[in-house]
């Protein structure tokens, strides 16, 4: 199922919902909507990727427990912040040392 | 296939039930195949072994498996039933939450017997009582009759828009499971008329619409709110339990209620009780009318929702109410029902004085004559100007603390 067809579920009013308007047994009604949710809020540190160095052997991409390397043309080109939980899997695996590990500064 | 069916068979009550369910021919049936097991299944897997039904049977190594099993095939989108027993209900324990907060309409039929220890076959109402708080709609039955009636009804009571809870039905272990009793059968299609077809809710099976059941509500998610819509749907449950009722007392001229009363009108003293004792409990009343004492009876057929409305009013005019518990809550004020009773009848002016009474544990026989003294007690309270002890009264319990120990 294509993104541009999927049912989108609104739960922008969820908090005026009430007991009676949420799908019952709470089913969530949708799919692919997993990815709207942030994710990365715990993370302290965050991958850099240096893309001079990467090789795109992709092998980060394949170790992401979260689907969190972006790729374009296949190299690795950043990192998805709303997801990455900083576990460093990214980090350890790359043969090329391309990508290092540093703490997350939050505001 | 043209065979006269007579009118009444002489059945067993599992087998009452296991006709209910070929004529409900549900799409899954999930069950654990061996002992706590009842009959039940047993005549079912051979139903299916026959080709006499089309259900999809799935055997579990436990009854934790069947009720998960049962919750995926509901959650697929399939209409379930499943059967248990005593031991087996309470493996099912975790599970029966599940069902219920998915909403998922499964209809399971539970044999009344004891929970051990000791170890114990018996009847008595320890193991789907305990399960009271669990979410699902809790429907009891007094004989073969009732077995098969309410097994059909819980398939449109659990299905029902305005419900969507899994229903357990209950009849008392080897008093009706085992023993033999006359049964009144509809014809395949009107049952079939009767239950309709199965409308799914959210099926996973639909890939058109795809959808995520059992997910995790999230840190500051909306389990509170859920909690609230169960208990909603219980409270609209007690119209849809009715009309139910009365819908099939057009098709059959059996017609039943939320409660089961018997010469309550002008009553005095009343017995609540649940299951078959209610039969023997209506043999007393008779005995005690003919004698000039304004006896009644009330027979709990829903438990859950317990409808207390319902029980405030049938019992406004009684002096002294008796409950029969067969199953206890440790260290409570009485048995499980007698707290209901109590607490539905708190806000009566005048309030009756309700008093506990526990028989039939793990098989234990009542017989007439303790259930005559358990009238005995009320009919003592009623005379007495002062409200009795309401500690626990025993029915034929061997020595210690019974009624011959009443406080005077």
């Amino acid at each position: 199922m294509s993104r541009e067809t999927r049912r989108r579920w609104e739960t922008a009013e969820a908090p005026n919902w009430g007991p009676e308007n949420h799908e019952p047994g709470a089913v969530i009604p949708a799919a692919g909507n997993s990815e709207e949710v942030e994710t990365g809020g715990w993370r302290s540190q965050k991958p850099e990727i240096d893309t001079a160095s990467c090789t795109g052997c992709l092998l980060c991409y394949f170790y992401c427990p979260d689907a969190s390397i972006i790729i374009e043309n296949d190299r690795a080109v950043g990192v998805d912040l709303k997801h990455c939980k900083g576990c460093g899997i990214c980090a350890s695996e790359c043969p090329a040392r391309a990508i290092t590990m540093t703490a997350e500064v939050k505001e | 296939m043209a065979k006269a069916t007579p009118n009444v068979l002489a059945v067993t009550g599992n087998e009452a039930v296991a006709e209910a369910m070929r004529q409900i021919d549900p799409d899954v049936v999930c069950a654990y195949p061996i002992t706590p097991q009842t009959e039940i299944v047993q005549l079912y897997a051979q139903l299916v072994a026959d080709g006499k039904v089309s259900t999809e049977f799935v055997t579990a190594e436990s009854e934790h498996s069947a009720m998960s099993a049962a919750i995926g095939a509901a959650a697929a989108g399939a209409r379930t039933m499943t059967a248990t027993s005593s031991q087996g209900f309470a493996l099912m324990w975790e599970l029966l939450y599940i069902a219920s907060s998915y909403r998922l309409p499964i209809v399971m039929t539970v044999v009344n017997r004891a929970l051990s220890g000791p170890i114990n076959i018996h009847c008595d109402h320890s193991d789907s009582i305990g399960g009271r708080d669990s979410g699902w709609i809790q429907i009891y039955g007094e004989n073969h009759q009732q077995a098969y009636d309410n097994c059909l009804q819980a398939v449109r009571i659990a299905e029902h828009p305005d419900v969507r809870l899994p229903v357990m039905h209950m009849y008392d272990g080897y008093v009706i499971s085992g023993a033999i009793g006359p049964l009144t059968p509809l014809e395949d299609s009107r049952v079939r008329e009767f239950i309709g077809p199965y409308q799914p809710v959210n099926p996973l099976l639909d890939v058109q619409h795809p959808v995520t059941v059992g997910p995790f509500d999230g840190l500051h998610g909306w389990y509170f709110e859920h909690k609230v819509a169960q208990n909603l749907a219980m409270e609209r449950a007690y119209q849809v339990l009715q009309d139910v009722a009365d819908e099939f007392a057009r098709l059959t001229g059996r017609q039943y209620g939320l409660i089961d009363p018997y010469r309550l009108e002008d009553a005095e003293i009343a017995i609540v009780v649940v299951g078959s004792t209610a039969g023997t409990t209506r043999l007393v009343v008779d005995q005690l009318r003919a004698k000039g004492v304004k006896a009644g009876m009330v027979r709990v057929r829903v438990f859950r929702p317990f409808p207390y409305h319902t029980f405030a009013q049938a019992l406004q005019h009684v002096k002294v109410v008796g409950v029969l518990d067969r199953a206890d809550s440790f260290g409570a004020q009485g048995g499980p029902v007698f707290l209901e009773i109590r607490a539905a009848l708190y806000d009566n002016d005048p309030r009756p004085q309700v008093l506990p009474f526990i028989y039939g544990l793990g098989g234990r026989d009542i017989f007439p004559h303790d259930i005559e003294q358990a009238f005995g007690v009320l009919d003592e309270a009623a005379k007495r100007v002062r409200r009795v002890s309401t500690q626990r009264r025993y029915l034929n319990l061997r020595q210690g603390r019974g009624l011959e120990h009443e406080r005077k």
